[in-house]
């Protein structure tokens, strides 16, 4: 389906973009990460960071439909079955600012997430992974987005 | 061209639709997208809204919406929505749920009925009449429209919403059946029910009041009938005017018998 | 004070899936109204969630989340009867706390 170059170049977005995030090892976010939501561009997120490149990886799933029939909302879910996640984030590679939703999971929670998010276009969606060794693991999703009609 | 050629290209053709089915077509993929909304409505934060709004206390006098009639006697609420619009002998005029809510609203708690009438869609008490019409509605989720006709004005209500419904006009000489006069029709990936008969159970009449995802609104039907206007580039009807009243009955009892969904979730 | 929340919470042996949907407009501050002007970003920033009251879920969203957010998550080791309460902060400084019982 990918191409190597096309998987690399996923993986390095990946990257950069958790890179801007400020996403790294240890960080014990009590505050909003406001730099992390307002991370523009893929460009923007670059930031060079001690973490392993972002595997795809099959034991990270994102579930949403294959259309949408309004970019509006968007029912998407992320979800991990690695032991020692700490963190289930969701992403939509197309939208102005890339970081929809970053979920702490504690030992309380099963790392199974669902919410609904806003695209302003067809775009890939990804549910990315941070384990407590600091593995970064991401699974994405084409969703395409369609112009519905006038009534409805 | 050759024999074996004009086989081999049959043989194509016959294959090619198979593959075809074997994907999703855009349609199962819509109807999947909107099966995984179907829970946890927004709707449901409207119909909190109004289940509040018709127990407290309200308005100038101060007093709660709970000896409303909505038709089937004083605060009975369940079953209500599927036999409106009718006639209501204490003002002596067929009406649907949101003029109903206006009289109730003005007679009971003292609120100024032109004001209401006035007031845009979405904002101030407009907004509430909106989320009581929302609750009332879906306290009749499940149960099947079956609109009095007994009365001669709810006879002649009919009538009236069946001229309205074919009466073209406008800019674009646009009628109701323009779009809804006909089995099959379609806006790019909205299907058009005909209104003119039953549509189906929860289509149409029976698909009202709706979340709007598009927009994040909660549409009652007067919102939906004022919409339908805009879109034929009519004049803007009154809020709760004859006309929608009428319209309400001729898609209500061509409805007869189809199951109500509300509050639904829409584009 | 905003709108309260509906909040499901159902038990299925050791699983509690709870559901909830909030009232808040997540404006993400990319529309402009129709004088051309910018509306403001306005959107629940922070969410957590407790059972009863020990602290299960903490989350940080931004603007593209939808507007009347939906929150599905799945509690372990809860029971009938347990409260299960769901809080949010937006960028306004508005909060808004709701709690349901487990069923």
């Amino acid at each position: 389906m990918f191409t190597r170059r096309q998987m690399l170049q996923r993986s390095s977005a990946v990257v950069t973009a958790l890179g801007g995030l400020g996403l790294l090892p240890q960080a014990a976010q009590a505050a909003f990460n406001a730099p992390a939501f307002e991370a523009k561009t893929m460009a923007d997120l670059v930031k060079a960071l001690g973490v392993s490149m972002p595997t795809e990886s099959k034991d990270v799933t994102i579930i949403g439909p294959d259309i949408a029939e309004n970019g509006a909302v968007v029912p998407v879910g992320c979800a991990s079955s690695l032991p020692g996640v700490k963190r289930l984030l969701i992403l939509v590679e197309k939208n102005p600012n890339m970081l929809c939703a970053m979920f702490d999971v504690s030992d309380s929670v099963e790392p199974s997430f669902n919410t609904r998010v806003k695209m302003g276009q067809s775009s890939n969606v990804m549910a990315v992974a941070i384990t407590a060794d600091n593995k970064v693991l991401f699974s994405h999703k084409e969703i395409k987005v369609t112009l519905g009609g006038c009534g409805g | 061209m050759n024999t074996k050629k004009i086989i081999g290209l049959a043989v194509l053709a016959c294959a090619l639709p198979a593959v075809a089915r074997a994907q999703k077509t855009a349609a199962d993929g819509i109807a999947e997208y909107r099966k995984m909304l179907e829970d946890g409505n927004p709707a449901e934060l409207f119909e909190a809204k109004g289940e509040d709004l018709w127990k407290q206390p309200r308005g100038p006098k101060k007093v709660s919406l709970q000896a409303c009639d909505l038709g089937l006697g004083p605060g009975v609420v369940k079953g209500a929505w599927v036999q409106m619009p009718r006639w209501f002998a204490d003002t002596g005029r067929v009406q649907d749920l949101e003029s109903r809510l206006v009289s109730c609203m003005s007679t009971l708690q003292g609120f100024d009925a032109a004001e209401l009438i006035k007031t845009p869609f979405g904002r101030g008490e407009m907004a509430n009449i909106t989320a009581l019409a929302t609750w009332i509605a879906g306290q009749s989720h499940g149960l099947r429209f079956a609109l009095p006709q007994g009365n001669v004005e709810e006879q002649r209500f009919y009538e009236l919403g069946k001229r309205a419904f074919f009466f073209r006009g406008g800019p674009m000489d646009f009628s109701c059946a323009s779009c809804h006069g006909e089995e099959g029709k379609r806006i790019r990936l909205q299907d058009l029910p005909d209104l003119t008969m039953n549509p189906g159970d929860g289509i149409g009449f029976a698909a009202w009041p709706a979340y709007r995802v598009s927009n994040g609104q909660m549409w009652s039907m007067q919102h939906r009938l004022n919409d339908c206007y805009r879109q034929q580039r009519f004049p803007y009807p009154g809020f709760a005017s004859d006309v929608t009243v009428a319209l309400g009955v001729y898609m209500g009892v061509n409805a007869k018998g189809a199951q109500s969904i509300v509050p639904a979730i829409k584009r | 004070m905003a709108d309260p929340m509906r909040i499901r919470a159902q038990a299925a042996g050791d699983k509690t899936t709870v559901r909830v949907l909030m009232s808040h407009e997540m404006e993400t501050g990319q529309r402009k109204d129709s004088s051309g002007k910018v509306i403001p970003a306005w959107y629940i920033q922070e969410v957590s969630a407790t059972h009863n009251g020990k602290p299960v879920l903490s989350a940080q969203w931004g603007p593209s989340v939808a507007k009347n957010p939906f929150l599905q998550f799945v509690v372990k080791g809860a029971k009938a009867g347990d409260k299960i309460a769901i809080s949010w902060l937006d960028n306004r400084g508005d909060k808004r706390t709701d709690e349901a019982t487990v069923s």
